[in-house]
């Protein structure tokens, strides 16, 4: 005799477990994204109503005063001219190093990878270690040799670092994605009598759009948000935002406006977010590609 | 008719590793020069010395009379097909077949018309707006064959074009690309692994193992008169039988002795070979052992042998034995009474046997 009752119930027991999965996820979800909640309400409160108020509460009256300060007349320091400036020096120094270390970054992976020569494999590993060096060790010799190429305190000489300590990092992404593609498509390109540049052009870039997107989304959120860099090779009018950003909520001339320095920590971070969520999509395809291809 | 290719004294070192040793290989006009030998022998890398995809260390290689020892793959006038087809994944199949007249900077309209008469020949007109990974994997090797086409060439050089098609495709593929010899009048080396591509499309077979040649020369020859141990054993399928025997030879006569499985040896007169030494391996083809009571006459001897296996493939019935301490196979007719763990007097062609040498591997008749 069988009992109805015992092919129902596992199956209401997987029920359960996959709602229980759900509800886990769901409350991991919404415990990453309270600080991201309590910046934009607080960003949306207005000073009196944070000091009276809950933490956590919506804003009673919706106020953009906030942003309108953190935007155009904060004070960082001496000076007090929001972030808008800072935002623009972060855009001027983040999108040249992102299109330098980038471009770089995948004609050294075609070369390793494709363009096979003694000491590849060596040089390809020194670039490898590069990625390991910690941002401190090279803070003195880099600063030695901006001063030297007359560098020191400009956006370009930001740019460079970036580029410098970039390389090892976009190098690495393109490398272990050419090395996926048969090397007979460089045999078979150069019978047909391209060179080193019209193979690449043709038929190794329009196949790099997966890892080209990921380099650009790691490149972006490294350098956008780089601190320390920023910090240490900037002077007053080349900052980028983050060291901007720092300033205003150390600045206390008086009351600590919360509000203030939330919408500048959310106007600051804001270009990542915007890049990973158009860009994203492209961003996981690019890290799972090779391991799926037919 | 002029010579081609001339490989001479060729060699190619990585390191201190010799891959290719004092090659010397030449192709005729209108040849199909099969490159055969199994994997690490050094066939690829021949074939892309000859391409010019891979520098040399030493010799000289030279292309329709010009010397081309140096010179770049796109100036050597030859066009090659991979083994992966090595089609342009973003490029649609026009665009791969017309991608080197593009960058030789052939007119548009030079290229289009070139474009629809190859594609006409290889009946892949419907596909020339597909991407390569829409296509199966003949029409792809088709596609790898039509942009060798336009190219012209002198030489066509292919690598391992076959190996990655199932069976059946393969036998198709392997009588068009006869059929395109045939019509070109072209050219071709051809590098493979399979005995059976090199028998069944080669002017002249070339064997290689560990960078050395080991045979030039006609289909007919390799398979006939194979030049060692390596040759005999590769080519072939089942193998040639080599089974260790004893000869006494007397003049133009050997009287030739072979241990059976159980008993003492038999001895079998051959009429044809003479002036061996004593101890020789004894190289005889499956189908040249043939069932007494159907073959006879006086270049064969005759011999009881206690089959061990019987192997019905179809069209022959294959049937091991058990001699010198080998395993002897006979490709019998598929009609054959033969029964494992019984006697059957089998017949060896003598006309058509090989000798070598149990110490050296060399051929001695």
């Amino acid at each position: 005799m069988t009992n109805p009752t015992a092919f129902i119930a596992p199956r209401t027991g997987k029920l359960i477990m996959r709602w229980l999965l759900f509800a886990i996820l769901v409350a991991f979800a919404l415990f990453y994204l309270i600080p991201l909640f309590v910046m934009i309400t607080t960003s949306l409160k207005s000073l009196d109503e944070i000091r009276a108020g809950n933490l956590v509460a919506l804003p009673v009256s919706v106020t953009f005063d906030a942003w309108r300060t953190a935007w155009a007349s904060a004070c960082s320091g001496i000076q007090c001219e929001g972030l808008r400036p800072y935002f623009w020096n972060s855009v001027l120094l983040t999108v040249p190093a992102v299109a330098i270390s980038t471009l770089l970054g995948a004609v050294n992976g075609y070369v390793i990878a494709q363009w096979k020569f003694r000491g590849a494999n060596l040089i390809f590993s020194l670039m490898l270690f590069g990625c390991f060096i910690p941002f401190q060790v090279v803070l003195l010799p880099m600063a030695r040799t901006l001063g030297i190429l007359g560098l020191a305190g400009t956006i370009p000489g930001l740019v460079f670092v970036h580029v410098i300590y970039g390389i090892g990092f976009t190098t690495l992404f393109f490398r272990n994605y050419y090395v996926t593609i048969p090397v007979e498509l460089v045999k078979a390109a150069k019978v047909d009598g391209a060179g080193f540049f019209r193979i690449y052009w043709s038929i190794f870039l329009p196949l790099s759009l997966p890892i080209l997107m990921v380099t650009v989304i790691w490149q972006f959120t490294q350098i956008w948000n780089d601190f320390l860099f920023g910090v240490s090779f900037s002077q007053a009018g080349t900052q980028p935002v983050t060291v901007a950003l720092n300033n205003i909520v150390n600045s206390t001339t008086g009351v600590k406006e919360y509000n203030v320095n939330m919408a500048a920590a959310i106007i600051a971070a804001f270009p990542t977010l915007f890049v990973y969520a158009v860009a994203g999509k492209y961003f996981i395809r690019g890290l799972t590609a090779g391991s799926v291809k037919g | 008719m002029e010579s081609m290719l001339e490989i001479q004294n060729l060699d190619k070192n990585y390191g201190t590793v010799e891959v290719l040793k004092n090659i010397n290989v030449s192709a005729k006009t209108g040849d199909f020069l099969v490159l055969v030998g199994p994997s690490g022998c050094g066939k690829s890398t021949l074939l892309n010395c000859i391409a010019g995809l891979e520098s040399i260390s030493g010799g000289s290689i030279h292309i329709g009379g010009l010397d081309m020892t140096h010179v770049n793959p796109k100036d050597r006038n030859i066009a090659m097909v991979f083994q992966s087809y090595a089609l342009y994944p973003t490029m649609s199949v026009a665009n791969n077949i017309t991608f080197g007249m593009k960058v030789r900077g052939v007119a548009k309209a030079e290229r289009l018309s070139k474009l629809q008469s190859v594609a006409k020949q290889l009946q892949i007109e419907k596909l020339l707006d597909r991407k390569p990974s829409q296509l199966s994997g003949g029409q792809r090797q088709r596609v790898a064959i039509g942009r060798a086409l336009v190219r012209d060439p002198k030489m066509f050089l292919f690598d391992e074009p076959l190996s990655n098609l199932d069976a059946k495709l393969r036998v198709e593929m392997r009588l068009e690309i006869k059929k395109l010899h045939h019509d070109l009048g072209a050219t071709m080396v051809y590098v493979t692994h399979d005995q059976i591509e090199a028998m069944t499309l080669a002017t002249n077979i070339v064997v290689l193992k560990d960078g050395l040649v080991q045979q030039i020369g006609s289909p007919d020859a390799v398979y006939r008169r194979p030049a060692n141990l390596f040759v005999a054993d590769f080519m072939g399928s089942p193998a040639m039988n080599l089974i260790p025997v004893k000869a006494i030879s007397e003049g133009s006569v050997t009287r030739v002795q072979i241990k059976p499985a159980e008993g003492a040896p038999i001895e079998l007169i051959d009429n044809f070979n003479g002036d061996l030494p004593e101890e020789v391996i004894l190289g005889i083809r499956p189908e040249d052992i043939a069932e007494a009571r159907l073959r006879a006459g006086e270049d064969t001897q005759r011999m009881k042998c206690r089959i061990d296996m019987v192997e019905p493939a179809g069209a022959d019935t294959y049937v091991v034995s058990w001699l010198g301490g080998k395993q002897v196979t006979a490709r019998l007719q598929s009609e054959t009474k033969a029964k494992s763990g019984e006697s059957l007097d089998l017949a060896f062609d003598f006309s058509k046997v090989s000798y070598f040498s149990k110490t050296t591997g060399e051929r001695l008749n």
